[in-house]
C-alpha cells in the first residue's frame, strides 16, 4: 500500500527523518507514534506529498508520488488542526471539496451520523473547535478512498463524537481500507489500532502489534511500554 | 475695406493723370507683366490675367497697381528674386509667385518693397521660396491676407516668411505662414501692429522681434514651431491675446524673452509647450490674465529679471509652474490661481490663506541633472519638495503669491 | 486552478476586507471629484495617489492572505491538485479581487459624473490599467515574500519595507546616482534605473500622459525616442509585464519545494 525508502528530511539544521523505511500493508490500522518532534507529523506529510523529501522515495499504491497529484484522488486526509476559510459556509465548503475531488452522497449520512445538520449555513470562522473538527471528519470520510490519513482526529471532540469517529474507523477498516492514525491518547491508539509503528529520531524503532511491543519493552501495559521506550533511550 | 480705399485712391488719381488699365495674359499684346510695367505710366492698373508668367527680377519703378485675376502664377524657375518694389505707393494683389530663387549670399524674396511709402501687399500665395515679402527701409504700408508655405527643413539654407528690415509703421494682419525659417521676422522695425496672423510650422521662430520697439502683436496663434516666438533687445512691446501652442523640443518655448522691458503681455494662451515663457534680462514687464496650461515649464527666468509683475494670471496643471536659477528675486506674484495648490480657505473670501511657493527644489535639481526629470511626481520627490517648501534653501525665500486663488479666474 | 481561483476570489469578495477597499477606493473618487470639480484635476490627482497606494495595498492584503489561509491551504495540498494550480489559484483570487475593489470603487464615482463623455477617459483607463499592472506585481512580489518566510510578523515587516524601498527609498538612491554621475550620459541608465522598479515604470506611463511637454525638454536621444514615440508605451506595458511574469513564474518555482 506505502512504501517508504530511505527517507531523509532536514528542516534548516534539524534532521528529522534519517533514512526511515517503511512498508505499510493493505488493510488494517496503523498508529504512528513516537514523542514530540520525531517526525510523525513530517511522516504523514511526507506521505501527502506536502513535505518534500531531502532523499528517499515514496510510493502510494504503486505510484511513485514525485511531481505527482493524481494519487492523492486515494487518500483522504485529515489534517491536525482544521482551520478553514472563516467565510465560506459549511455547506459551501463541503460542496466546494466535493467540487475538487469527485461527488459524493457520503456527506449527507455523516451530517446526520456527526449532528451537523445546524451548523451547515454557518460561516465556518463562527463555529468551535469541536464543530470544525466535525466538519474536518465529514471532508475525510466522505470519499471513501483506500487510505485513510488522520492526524491528531480526537481533537476537540465531545464523548459521543468521539464513538461515533472509532464506528468510522471501525466501518472503514471492514471495507478493507489502509487508515493512518497519529494520536496522543494512548487508550484511543490501543482500542483502535491493529499495529504501531515507532519512530524515534527519524527511523522506525519499532513496528508491529501492541502484544508484539508489550512483550519486547516487558510491560503489562501499552502506556508504559510507551514510556519505558523513552526512559530508556533517553537515558 | 481696404479695396475700397485702394478704389478710391485710384479714382482720384485718374482725375488728375487719366490712367490706364493695361491686361496682361499669353494672349494678349502685352504678355508679361515686365513688359507692361515698362509701358505702363504712374498710377496706372495693370490687370494679370489666369496663366503662368515665366518671369523673374520685375521692378516696380512707378506707383502702379498690379492685380491678379483668378492668381495667375508668376514663376520665378529659381533665378532670383520676382518682385522688387522701390516706388511709392504700389498695390500689389492676388498673385499666386512660385520659384523664388536661393542663395547664401543674397537675400532673395518673392516680394520685396524697397525704401517706399504706402504700399499694399494683399491676397498673394506664396510657394516655394526662400524669403516671402520683404520690407526694407519702408514705411505705412500693409501686408494682408498673404499666405505663404515654405518647405524648409534647415535653418542655414532657409528664410523667412514676411520679414520687416528698418521699417516703420507697418501692418501685418491675417496672414497664414508656415514651412519658412521665421514666420514674421522685424529687424529694427518700429510702430507696427501683427495681428490676427497664424504662424505654423517653422523651422525656427513664428514670430521674431530684434531690436524693434513700440510694435504690437495681438490675436495670433503660434503653434508647432521649432522654437517658438522670440522678443529680443525690445522696447515697449505689446503683446495680447496671443495663443502659443505645441513648441515642444530641447530649446523650445512658447515666447522667449530677452532683453525687453517694459512690454505688456496680457490675455495670451500657452498650452502644451515645453517652456512656457523663457524669461532672460527682462525687466518691468507686466503679465497678465494669461493662462498657462499644461506645459512643461509654465516660467523659466533666467539671469536678472527685476520689477516684473505676475498678477491674476491662470497655471493650470504644468509640469513645474516656475523655474528659477538664482535665489534672488525681485518679482511679483500676486492673486494668480495655480491648479497644484493645495492650501485652503478657511475665511471663503475666494483666496488661499496659506502663500503658494511656485518654485520647487525639484526645478533646481532637474537644472543641474536634467536626466533626473524621469523622477518627476515620485513621491521622494514630493518629500524633499515639501521640505523645501517648509524652509527653504535653494528657492528664493520671498517668492511667494501671498493671495492663491481658490478658483479659476476668468476674464 | 480556476477553481481554486474561483473559491479564493469568491470568499474574498465576500470578506470584510474586499468591502472596506472598495468602500476606500469610492469614497477617495468621491471625494476627489467634489472637492476638484473636475475630472482632469482628479485624474491627475488620481495617478498620484494609485501609484503609491496601490502597491502598498497590495503588498499588505497578499501576504495577510496568504498567512490568513495557511491552514486552508494545507487542507488543499491534501487533495489530488498540482502545487502551482493552488497557489496560482490563490494568487489571481486576491489579485483580481483587489482589482475588482479597485475597478469598481473607482469607476462608479467616475462614470456617474460623466467620464465616458470627457476627454480624460483614455487618462483613466491608464490609470486603471496601471492599477491592475501593479496589483498584479505587488501581490505576486507579496506571495513571494510569505513563502520564503514562515514568520508572519517578519513576512509583514518584509512586506511593509520592499514596499517602502520601491516607493520611495530607490527613488532616493536614483536621485542621488544621477547627480553624483551627472558628467556622464545618463539618459540609458535613468531609464534603466526606471525599467527596474515597478512603482517607477507606472509613473513613466503617467508621465508619458501629463507630462510629455517637460519630458520634452531634454536632449538625450534615447530619452527623445522612449518619450518622444509610442515606444515608451510599449517598453513600459512590456516591461510591466516581465514584472508580473518573473515573480509569479517564483511564485510557482518556490511552491514546488517548499515543505507545508
Amino acid at each position: 500500500m506505502v512504501t517508504i525508502q530511505n527517507l531523509h528530511k532536514k528542516f534548516g539544521r534539524n534532521q528529522v527523518l534519517s533514512g526511515l523505511n517503511l512498508t505499510i500493508n493493505e488493510g488494517g490500522i496503523f498508529a504512528i507514534l513516537g514523542p514530540n518532534g520525531s517526525g510523525k507529523t513530517t511522516l504523514i506529510k511526507a506521505v501527502l506529498g506536502m513535505v518534500i523529501p531531502d532523499k528517499g522515495e515514496i510510493t502510494v499504491l504503486g505510484e511513485e508520488i514525485k511531481k505527482n497529484s493524481d494519487y492523492r484522488h486515494k487518500i483522504d486526509y485529515l489534517p491536525q488542526i482544521a482551520n478553514f476559510p472563516s467565510n465560506l459556509k459549511v455547506k459551501e465548503l463541503i460542496k466546494m471539496i466535493k467540487d475538487l475531488r469527485k461527488p459524493t452522497d457520503e456527506d449527507q449520512r455523516l451530517i446526520e451520523l456527526l449532528r451537523l445538520e445546524p451548523f451547515l449555513d454557518k460561516k465556518l470562522g463562527n463555529l468551535s473547535g469541536g464543530t470544525k473538527q466535525k466538519v474536518n471528519l465529514v471532508l475525510t470520510f466522505m470519499f471513501n478512498s483506500p487510505l485513510i490519513i488522520l492526524d491528531e482526529p480526537t481533537t476537540g471532540l465531545d464523548p459521543i463524537s468521539l464513538i461515533r469517529l472509532k464506528e468510522l474507523i471501525k466501518v472503514a477498516k471492514a471495507k478493507g481500507k489502509t487508515i493512518l492514525i497519529t494520536s496522543h491518547i494512548m487508550s484511543f491508539v490501543e482500542e483502535i489500532s491493529d499495529e504501531i509503528v515507532f519512530i524515534l529520531e527519524g527511523k522506525i524503532y519499532f513496528k508491529g502489534s501492541i502484544q508484539e511491543l508489550k512483550t519486547k519493552t516487558n510491560q503489562q501495559d501499552f502506556e508504559h511500554a510507551i514510556a519505558s521506550i523513552l526512559t530508556n533511550n533517553h537515558a | 475695406m481696404k479695396s475700397i480705399t485702394v478704389f478710391f485712391i485710384a479714382i482720384f488719381i485718374a482725375n488728375i493723370s487719366i490712367a490706364q488699365t493695361i491686361e496682361v495674359c499669353s494672349t494678349c499684346p502685352v504678355s508679361t507683366l515686365k513688359e507692361a510695367i515698362t509701358q505702363s505710366k504712374d498710377f496706372d492698373t495693370i490687370i494679370v490675367e489666369k496663366g503662368s508668367y515665366k518671369e523673374h527680377a520685375i521692378v516696380v519703378d512707378k506707383p502702379l497697381t498690379i492685380i491678379g485675376k483668378n492668381y495667375p502664377v508668376i514663376d520665378g524657375e529659381k533665378k532670383g528674386e520676382i518682385i522688387t518694389i522701390t516706388a511709392d505707393n504700389v498695390t500689389v494683389d492676388g498673385l499666386f509667385i512660385i520659384n523664388v530663387g536661393t542663395s547664401y549670399t543674397e537675400d532673395y524674396a518673392a516680394i520685396r518693397v524697397k525704401n517706399s511709402k504706402n504700399f499694399v501687399i494683399q491676397n498673394l500665395v506664396l510657394e516655394k521660396l526662400f524669403f516671402g515679402i520683404y520690407i526694407e527701409k519702408s514705411r505705412n504700408g500693409k501686408v494682408y491676407h498673404n499666405k505663404i508655405i515654405g518647405d524648409a527643413v534647415e535653418e542655414y539654407n532657409s528664410g523667412n516668411g514676411i520679414q520687416l528690415w528698418y521699417s516703420k509703421n507697418v501692418e501685418i494682419e491675417h496672414n497664414y505662414v508656415e514651412h519658412v525659417r521665421d514666420g514674421i521676422y522685424l529687424e529694427f522695425s518700429d510702430d507696427c501692429l501683427i495681428k490676427n496672423n497664424i504662424s505654423t510650422l517653422n523651422v525656427r521662430y513664428g514670430l521674431h522681434f530684434m531690436f524693434s520697439n513700440d510694435d504690437t502683436y495681438q490675436d495670433n496663434t503660434f503653434e508647432n514651431n521649432g522654437a517658438g516666438v522670440a522678443v529680443m533687445f525690445s522696447k515697449r512691446i505689446k503683446m495680447y491675446n496671443n495663443l502659443f501652442k505645441e513648441n515642444w523640443g530641447t530649446a523650445s518655448y512658447g515666447m522667449l524673452l530677452k532683453e525687453i522691458n517694459d512690454a505688456e503681455i496680457i490675455g495670451n494662451i500657452f498650452e502644451d509647450n515645453t517652456i512656457g515663457i523663457n524669461i532672460e534680462g527682462s525687466n518691468r514687464i507686466n503679465y497678465r490674465h494669461n493662462s498657462f496650461s499644461n506645459n512643461g515649464w509654465a516660467i523659466k527666468v533666467k539671469g536678472a529679471c527685476y520689477a516684473n509683475n505676475f498678477t491674476e494670471n491662470n497655471f493650470l496643471y504644468n509640469s513645474f509652474d516656475i523655474a528659477y536659477n538664482s535665489n534672488v528675486n525681485d518679482n511679483v506674484f500676486d492673486k494668480n490661481y495655480w491648479s497644484n495648490y493645495t492650501g485652503y480657505d478657511l475665511d471663503k473670501n475666494g483666496i488661499g490663506d496659506v502663500p503658494y511657493r511656485p518654485v520647487k527644489l525639484f526645478s533646481y535639481i532637474v537644472n543641474r541633472t536634467p536626466e533626473t526629470i524621469i523622477l518627476l511626481r515620485s513621491m521622494f520627490i514630493d518629500i524633499i519638495d515639501f521640505s523645501e517648501k517648509v524652509s527653504p534653501v535653494f528657492t528664493p525665500d520671498n517668492l511667494l503669491d501671498k493671495n492663491p486663488q481658490i478658483k479659476r479666474i476668468t476674464w | 486552478m480556476l477553481k481554486i481561483l474561483r473559491y479564493s476570489f469568491f470568499d474574498l469578495m465576500r470578506s470584510r476586507w474586499s468591502y472596506v477597499y472598495f468602500a476606500f477606493y469610492l469614497l477617495l473618487g468621491v471625494i476627489l471629484l467634489f472637492l476638484n470639480n473636475d475630472l482632469s484635476k482628479a485624474v491627475i490627482t488620481l495617478m498620484n495617489v494609485i501609484i503609491v497606494l496601490v502597491p502598498l495595498i497590495g503588498t499588505i492584503f497578499g501576504v495577510m492572505y496568504y498567512y490568513n489561509s495557511q491552514e486552508f491551504t494545507e487542507l488543499l495540498l491534501a487533495q489530488p491538485i498540482k502545487r502551482a494550480s493552488i497557489f496560482l489559484g490563490q494568487y489571481l483570487g486576491v489579485a483580481l479581487s483587489l482589482s475588482m475593489s479597485l475597478i469598481l470603487g473607482l469607476g462608479i464615482p467616475f462614470v456617474f459624473y460623466g467620464l465616458f463623455e470627457s476627454s480624460a477617459v483614455w487618462d483613466f483607463s491608464l490609470l486603471l490599467i496601471t492599477g491592475v499592472f501593479l496589483t498584479l506585481i505587488f501581490t505576486a512580489l507579496a506571495f513571494n515574500i510569505a513563502l520564503s518566510n514562515e514568520n508572519k510578523i517578519k513576512g509583514f515587516g518584509y512586506a511593509i519595507l520592499l514596499w517602502l524601498f520601491l516607493a520611495v527609498i530607490y527613488d532616493g538612491l536614483f536621485l542621488m546616482t544621477l547627480i553624483l554621475f551627472e558628467d556622464y550620459p545618463l539618459d540609458k541608465l535613468s531609464l534603466f534605473g526606471t525599467m527596474l522598479n515597478p512603482i517607477d515604470l507606472s509613473r513613466t506611463l503617467i508621465l508619458l500622459k501629463l507630462d510629455i511637454s517637460a519630458l520634452l525638454g531634454y536632449t538625450g536621444a534615447v530619452f527623445k525616442q522612449f518619450f518622444g514615440t509610442s515606444f515608451g508605451l510599449i517598453v513600459s506595458f512590456f516591461m510591466l509585464t516581465v514584472w508580473v511574469i518573473l515573480p509569479v513564474g517564483r511564485i510557482i518555482n518556490k511552491s514546488k519545494k517548499k515543505d507545508f
